[in-house]
């Protein structure tokens, strides 16, 4: 980890009519952290997600990812950000290879160079036998794995994992992770959310949000400490029940 | 006699094999839990249990009825939750809810005393639109709309999944609360922490039934010694792990690492003076029973290749 910040997020406001989604929310995310951003269903994490993907307008407040304002870099940020979530992620009727390709092109990368990184990824995940696979042919773990790489594909500054291994087995959840680390050795930062407590516990830092606000932040230790919970269900339960 | 009774049960789509010679017996009031990850089998087995699919072969009890030959009188007896939320968006929480009393022609009033511990949950919001609840919200007038009719056997396919932690325990603190009035319940879910909620289980990976029994039944039956580290650097030292040898797998859970045993040649004095010659230190390793998922990890190793 290093002391650059890849995401700063001050004071952010959204509201839709009425309600306020994400109620004054700060803070910040460090190069090659991985960043769990925890809170019930509802509580506005996917706005927030939103906004930082460059995907939606913050109502007021400052928010800046890989160096580029929300306000008026939008495009800047969706060129330097990777994204995958559980709902979307690949084309069931392409191949692994046309996928990659896809994405790639989406991207701007050049054929050589796609050429090249997805031969380095077929060596790396093991998937020669796969590569030439429609995806909808693929089991689960692999779709999600494959997923990854592909959000990872264009070297992005973060990539945004939304739930990644919601309903995978518990072997292929360990080897989601696995890759997780990999890229972050790389350099990427990992903004991830996910239900799986024990996922929590393998982030460098937390955020838990409740009803719209960020009601606790730190390492999971630091949490475990503070809320006196033997794990990170506990420390959940404690916050969330408050509400 | 049992109210649900599976034996050797086949399901194919095309080459893929969905159900692979399945058998499992849930007992009248039972509580019980397949778990398992998506493509296991569990919504195939649910679905051939409700009468909503036609299995290739073997043998299917429910409620003393054959699901294939007798499903409209077993539809009477079943209630059941589909994985995806399947009521009218633009009903209410309240028409929702009297239109499946009226398809089984009862009322809500009748059988209120059933569905309280849940409905009454959202009935401050009964005027709402279904479409326009909360996950969690959405959640409980699906179980409320599966409980109206009073079945006798709830089925329910993974009503926790993507259900943050909070709202899981109180689901299943509901289920505990139904489960009173006599109904059997069958249930499945991907968390593994799950299942110690439930009095059986069986575990379900690739179409198959790979371990059964109550939650201690199975924990005890894992014969390795299995060890769990804390570490403050997870996947650091998980790479020195998994190169020691006489381990059979190493996996991190949480802040920890739990590493098994090929045998009882490697022990705590062995993990402990690789560690030392590794230069790894600041890590305490203790041994400790198995979980569910340790067992769940444990099977799909020992049943695949990959």
């Amino acid at each position: 980890m290093s002391d650059e910040n890849i995401i700063v997020v001050e004071n952010l406001v959204k509201k839709f009519g009425n309600f306020t989604a994400n109620d004054n929310l700060s803070f910040e995310v460090k190069k090659s952290e991985i960043f769990g951003f925890l809170g019930a269903n509802g509580a506005g994490k996917t706005t927030a997600i939103k906004i930082l993907c460059g995907l939606s307008f913050p109502t007021s407040g400052n928010v800046m990812v890989a160096g580029f304002d929300a306000y008026k870099q939008r495009n800047l940020i969706k060129k330097n950000i990777g994204y995958m979530s559980q709902g979307f992620s690949l084309y069931d009727d392409l191949t692994v290879k046309e996928n990659i390709e896809f994405y790639a092109g989406i991207y701007g990368l050049s054929r050589k160079l796609i050429k090249q990184r997805f031969n380095e990824l077929v060596g790396k995940l093991g998937i020669h036998d796969l590569k030439n696979k429609f995806v909808k042919d693929l089991p689960l773990g692999w779709k999600q794995k494959i997923a990854f790489s592909v959000a990872i594909f264009h070297r992005p500054r973060v990539v945004f994992l939304d739930e990644p291994t919601s309903g995978v087995d518990p072997i292929t959840r360990r080897q989601f992770w696995d890759l997780i680390y990999e890229a972050v050795e790389s350099g990427i930062t990992v903004f991830v959310t996910t239900h799986y407590m024990d996922e929590a516990e393998y982030c460098n830092r937390l955020s838990i949000m409740v009803d719209g606000k960020i009601e606790a932040m730190g390492t999971p230790a630091e949490l475990k400490d503070k809320y006196k919970a033997s794990n990170m269900d506990d420390v959940f339960v404690k916050l969330a029940r408050k509400a | 006699m049992n109210e649900i009774e599976i034996h050797n049960l086949y399901k194919s789509y095309g080459p893929t094999k969905a159900l692979d010679n399945l058998s499992l017996s849930v007992e009248k009031n039972g509580f019980y839990g397949l778990i398992g990850p998506d493509g296991a089998g569990k919504s195939s087995l649910m679905r051939i249990i409700t009468s909503l699919l036609l299995p290739d072969s073997g043998s299917v009890i429910v409620g003393g009825l054959d699901p294939v030959k007798d499903y409209k009188k077993l539809r009477l007896k079943l209630g059941y939750m589909p994985g995806k939320f399947s009521l009218y968006q633009d009903l209410s929480v309240e028409e929702n809810l009297k239109f499946f009393a009226r398809v089984f022609g009862t009322t809500i009033e009748e059988n209120y005393h059933l569905i309280k511990p849940v409905y009454s949950q959202i009935e401050p919001f009964k005027n709402r639109r279904a479409g326009k609840l909360s996950g969690g919200m959405k959640q409980k007038l699906a179980l409320s709309c599966a409980l109206v009719h009073k079945p006798e056997i709830l089925i329910l396919d993974e009503p926790t999944t993507g259900v943050d932690a909070v709202s899981r325990r109180e689901f299943w603190d509901m289920l505990a609360e139904i489960r009173k009035s006599g109904i059997t319940i069958l249930v499945s879910t991907p968390y593994m922490e799950e299942a110690v909620l439930c009095d059986k289980i069986s575990l379900m990976f690739d179409g198959k039934v790979v371990d059964s029994g109550s939650p201690d039944d199975i924990t005890s039956g894992f014969k390795n010694n299995l060890f769990i580290i804390k570490s403050a650097n997870v996947p650091l030292l998980l790479n020195v792990l998994r190169g020691m040898e006489g381990l059979k797998s190493v996996n991190s859970f949480g802040q920890t690492i739990h590493v098994v045993a090929d045998s009882s040649e490697t022990g705590k004095p062995e993990i402990e003076e690789f560690l030392q010659k590794n230069n790894v230190s600041g890590c305490s390793v203790e041994q400790s029973p198995a979980g569910i998922e340790d067992c769940f990890i444990d099977h799909i190793l020992t049943n695949t290749t990959t």
